[in-house]
């Protein structure tokens, strides 16, 4: 039975390359390598919320339709509406965003990806204090010292450690997975202990561990890779790290700006920040200070609490100063598995990340403005295509309200909940599995995708749909100037 | 389609043409003898240049480094937009333009061949990505592989041949054009932070130098007879005093070059030509710069010529960029990758007023002016590093009017413009030599035969500039030399009109050109090398190279090693 060996996996950030897939009879029946979201991706992604005809609206209700219908009335949609929108993009090929982007310049539409919601302020303050990054391979070969802060990649991103920080093995850094090994042993005995004493001694808790977690961890101060992680609650990550600090939730910016103050041997004069004992934070600093290469990664949980851009403007000014003491990187840690293709290729061709405006014929761009959200927010559009996302699903009660108030139209593989409140609707190929392409990892670099089955028979890639709906739209458009003039 | 362009003043410095009133036939995107004139469609160029189209040699376009600049400067996008029209894609940017917008720009400026320097390999495919969606102009790029850690080993180990081979393979499968050497062993040093401050420093755990692997790769380069010589950003680069080590960096290959062709490039000399101590004792190195020049055949330079004006200052030079980082305090992007290279942002405004970038503009135009043979130094800006490309005309204005260079002198920092040798520097060029510093020259640098010269058989891309040789002095006039380079008459690419008086008439992709290098034997990966594939990048062997479905247009040029 056939192998395809070297397959992207098309869920998170991580897209690691080197999956392997068994195909029979055309389906994939075992995946080597991959991590549990993979897995279940590629083996499930047949689910029975796939639908394969076209379906439009028809006196309320969505019926099934043939393509060229659904792509006819998807066309006068978009070219009748004065504003629409055009959203989602990152879960799906760079080579469909680029037809997105010249569909939505044909239609004077503002068209956003969904960094809006999850990475958008960490692009506003890139673009105030700039960004010190490199690529996970240069973290793999160098960096002793690895900090997450506000994400959890042991269940987000599962082999984002294995592969790219803590556990890999580098040029110049070995694995950490040894002594993690050890640790997890140890981790087995206490807790036999523990249970032993509450056997014994028939109590909830043994009141040892609060104890333990206020001492200096011998770990911090062990040789070759350092592993901390920073979070509101013990996360799955959290167990398997050197070193945790418990953050008071919405207190990551005090916490922040303390280390700036440290790591410029400022003294501070509390005891206590963010919850965490000052005493602490200044070995921490201490150890940020005297590795060879460190990176910072972040989360939503820096992005999106209290603060927001200003938590990562303080974070990107955290490790600006650390390289005029040591090398010091940091990168978010990006979700859907080409939402950094989005930002890239909109990038290109229109200077803009995300949230912009075609409206007067050239790009415009201003978050909070042109940002889709707050477009709905203050009803101004009147029409929507969401491609590859659900926003009925996530976004605020109001803008959603405006979302389906009026004609949408959705492309994507699954019967969503907001395909279900649309009025066209077209069934596409899974990116990654029934098409090719190109998507880019959390760290910029292009990988490409493969196609490793065939669609089902009428499915198309988002990017055919979408050269079909701008073919369209630019006839209609064509037919109403020649009746103007 | 047939074109005849009738009664031009034609400069072809290739072929020996210089300023003769001829008409130029063109048929099927090529330059023929002569084509049916009752059928051809006629351009008109009577009272016009006629050149061919535009070579840029070094200019930031595409890739990696160049988008996170767009990213990163909303600000630079603003005020400088370009509406959708019924023809064109619409854009932004001032000194980072859209990809669209930048195949525009240089179009309505006649230039139609663009070279991209510095890409990562493992990058690649966004450059390529980014070079497809750049019209107009027909383009390459060279690969980043003077801080390669194959290359290291290799060249460490002392297997040329091997290191050669391996070189073949990279060029192929990265669709890139020419070797592109930056800081070398500096930037594997800036991997923890660090630098290298000499042709003979050692880089830290490789144990090789700089000296060496440039001398390496020149080898390297003759052994697989690439069209272009290596393409090297000098060490040092940006520092006072540092014009040492660029005369050191041209002086290391010297033995390496035969037959009185070049052996190095040495890009955007401007930055390698500091001479004093510190900033304050900043003067220009010129003058020794191109006493060497002018005394040796196997070197070319291309300007960095300094534009007062905002930019966004970019290279594959990570510690220059922190360095300047440090220097301004403006915001900064570093980006390093894996195994291969590093790069950095920093926005800039160079001012008239400061002494350091006075001194700095006058050290392009001095190398400009004091290297006799125009074959041997380029007219560039760096494009973003020293200025925005749509600057050209500017230059060439300075270039050939001293009147030009002394309306700009006397508004620049007084202490500079005392010290600078424009003063004492008459030399004004004509159209012939602006005509090879700006297209046959690079075109023969490059190697790149169809290009850069109207002889029968080259490619139809062609420029036609507003300006008449016979009754404008730009001497005197140099106002309005600039306006007729600022806004071509015509420009005709690949045999079809797509430009007419700065405006864009039609919309036409060009193609990217890269090199099949062919060894001996085809280059095996042997599961060695797949093992240390895995072992030194985080992506597998498989998806490393750039597949041709990435280019819109390919355009694959053979080349025959000697290994």
């Amino acid at each position: 039975m056939p192998v395809v060996k070297a397959v992207t996996c098309p869920v998170c950030g991580c897209l690691c390359d080197d999956i392997e897939l068994r195909v029979e009879n055309g389906k994939i029946v075992k995946v080597k390598n991959g991590c549990a979201m993979c897995e279940s991706k590629f083996l499930g992604y047949n689910s029975e919320h796939r639908f394969l005809k076209p379906l439009v609206r028809k006196n309320g209700k969505l019926v099934k339709a043939s393509l060229s219908e659904a792509t006819k009335r998807a066309a006068e949609i978009l070219a009748e509406a004065n504003y629409p929108v055009l959203y989602g993009w990152s879960s799906t090929n760079c080579e469909a965003i680029r037809v997105g982007l010249e569909l939505a310049e044909e239609v004077g539409g503002v068209i956003d990806n969904t960094s809006t919601v999850c990475h958008g302020p960490s692009i506003l303050s890139i673009q105030d204090v700039g960004i010190s990054s490199c690529t996970l391979g240069q973290i793999r070969h160098r960096a002793d010292l690895v900090i997450y802060w506000g994400s959890n990649p042991w269940s987000a991103h599962p082999r984002h450690i294995e592969r790219y920080t803590a556990f890999s093995e580098g040029r110049f850094e070995k694995s950490a997975w040894r002594g993690y090994l050890t640790k997890i042993k140890a981790s087995i005995v206490k807790k036999k202990i523990e249970s032993a004493i509450r056997r014994v001694f028939f109590k909830q808790k043994p009141s040892l561990l609060p104890l333990l977690r206020r001492k200096p961890p011998p770990a911090i101060w062990k040789e070759g890779r350092k592993l901390i992680v920073i979070d509101v609650r013990r996360t799955r990550s959290a167990e398997i790290a050197d070193y945790f600090i418990q953050v008071e939730p919405n207190k990551d910016y005090e916490l922040l700006q303390t280390f700036r103050a440290l790591i410029q041997n400022q003294e501070i004069e509390i005891d206590e920040v963010a919850g965490v004992p000052v005493e602490y934070l200044e070995e921490v600093a201490d150890v940020m200070i005297r590795c060879n290469f460190g990176i910072l990664f972040f989360g939503l949980g820096l992005t999106m609490s209290k603060g927001k851009l200003r938590n990562i403007d303080a974070a990107l000014s955290l490790t600006r100063d650390l390289n005029m003491r040591t090398k010091f990187v940091i990168m978010p840690m990006r979700g859907h598995f080409n939402v950094t293709g989005a930002n890239t290729v909109f990038t290109w061709q229109t200077g803009y990340p995300y949230a912009v405006d075609f409206s007067l014929g050239y790009p415009q761009y201003n978050p909070g403005e042109t940002s889709v959200v707050d477009i709905l927010l203050r009803k101004e559009s009147d029409a929507a295509l969401i491609v590859a996302s659900d926003p009925v699903a996530n976004f605020p009660r109001i803008a959603v309200e405006h979302l389906v108030k009026n004609p949408l139209i959705v492309i994507d593989p699954h019967m969503n909940a907001t395909a279900q409140m649309a009025d066209v609707v077209f069934p596409s190929a899974f990116v990654g599995i029934e098409a090719s392409g190109t998507a880019y990892r959390m760290d910029h670099v292009p990988l490409p995708l493969k196609k490793v089955v065939e669609p089902p028979r009428g499915v198309l890639p988002d990017e055919e749909i979408l050269r079909r709906i701008l073919s369209e739209v630019r006839k209609i458009r064509k037919r109403k100037q020649a009746e103007a003039s | 389609m047939e074109l005849l362009i009738k009664n031009g003043f034609v400069y072809d410095p290739i072929n020996g043409v210089n300023g003769e009133k001829m008409d130029i036939a063109v048929k099927d995107g090529k330059i023929v003898e002569r084509v049916n004139e009752r059928k051809a469609r006629k351009v008109d160029a009577s009272g016009m240049v006629v050149m061919p189209g535009g070579v840029d040699i070094h200019c930031h376009i595409a890739g990696s480094e160049v988008n996170t600049g767009r990213l990163l400067r909303p600000e630079d996008h603003f005020r400088d937009f370009e509406r959708k029209t019924s023809i064109t894609r619409s854009g932004v940017g001032h000194s980072i333009p859209s990809t669209f917008t930048t195949g525009y720009r240089y179009a309505r400026m006649g230039y139609t061949t663009i070279m991209n320097p510095s890409m990562p390999p493992l990058e690649a495919k966004h450059t390529h990505e980014e070079l497809s969606d750049t019209p107009m102009v027909d383009k390459a790029s060279y690969p980043l592989l003077g801080d390669w850690w194959l290359v290291l080993e290799y060249l460490r180990d002392n297997e040329i041949e091997e290191c050669a081979r391996h070189i073949a393979w990279i060029m192929t499968s990265t669709k890139g054009y020419a070797i592109k050497i930056v800081n070398p062993g500096g930037l594997e040093a800036w991997g923890f932070g660090n630098n290298v401050h000499s042709l003979d420093d050692q880089v830290p755990h490789f144990r090789i130098t700089p000296r060496e692997i440039i001398r390496g790769l020149c080898k390297v380069n003759r052994l697989l007879n690439l069209p272009h010589t290596i393409h090297v950003h000098t060490n040092n680069l940006g520092q006072p005093g540092n014009y040492i080590t660029a005369l050191e960096t041209m002086e290391c290959v010297r033995d390496l070059a035969s037959d009185n062709k070049p052996a190095i490039h040495v890009t955007h000399s401007q930055f390698s030509a500091f001479k004093g101590d510190d900033w304050r004792t900043l003067d220009s190195g010129a003058e020794n710069i191109a006493n060497y020049v002018n005394c040796h055949s196997h070197v070319t330079l291309d300007m960095g010529q300094v534009i007062f004006t905002d930019t966004t200052t970019m290279t594959a030079d990570g510690p220059f960029q922190f360095g300047l980082h440090r220097l301004t305090g403006n915001k900064w992007v570093n980006h390093d990758v894996e195994t291969e290279t590093s790069a950095g942002i920093v926005p800039f405004r160079y001012r008239r007023k400061s002494f350091v970038h006075s001194i700095q503009w006058s050290i392009g135009l001095e190398l400009a002016l004091l290297i006799v043979d125009p074959w041997k130094i380029f007219m560039t800006t760096d494009h973003p590093n020293a200025g925005p490309f749509t600057y050209y005309p500017k230059i060439i204005a300075w270039l050939m009017s001293k009147k030009a260079r002394g309306a700009t002198l006397k508004r620049i920092n007084p202490r500079a413009g005392s010290r600078s040798l424009l003063t004492s520097i008459d030399r004004e060029l004509g159209f012939y030599e602006i005509a090879i510093m700006t297209r046959a020259g690079q075109a023969k640098a490059l190697g790149l035969k169809s290009k850069g010269h109207l002889g029968t058989g080259a490619d139809a891309d062609i420029a036609i500039y507003n300006v008449n040789p016979e009754t404008v002095d730009p001497s005197r006039k140099y106002k309005t030399v600039r306006r007729a380079f600022k806004r071509a008459g015509y420009t005709i690419k690949g045999g079809k009109l797509v430009v007419k008086n700065g405006e864009i008439l039609k919309h036409v992709e060009g193609a990217t050109m890269w090199l099949d290098v062919q060894t001996s034997e085809p280059v095996k990966i042997s599961d060695e090398m797949k093992r240390k594939f895995r072992e030194y990048w985080t992506v597998e062997y498989e998806n490393y190279p750039v597949t041709e479905n990435y280019l819109k247009i390919s355009n694959p040029i053979n080349v025959k090693a000697s290994v």
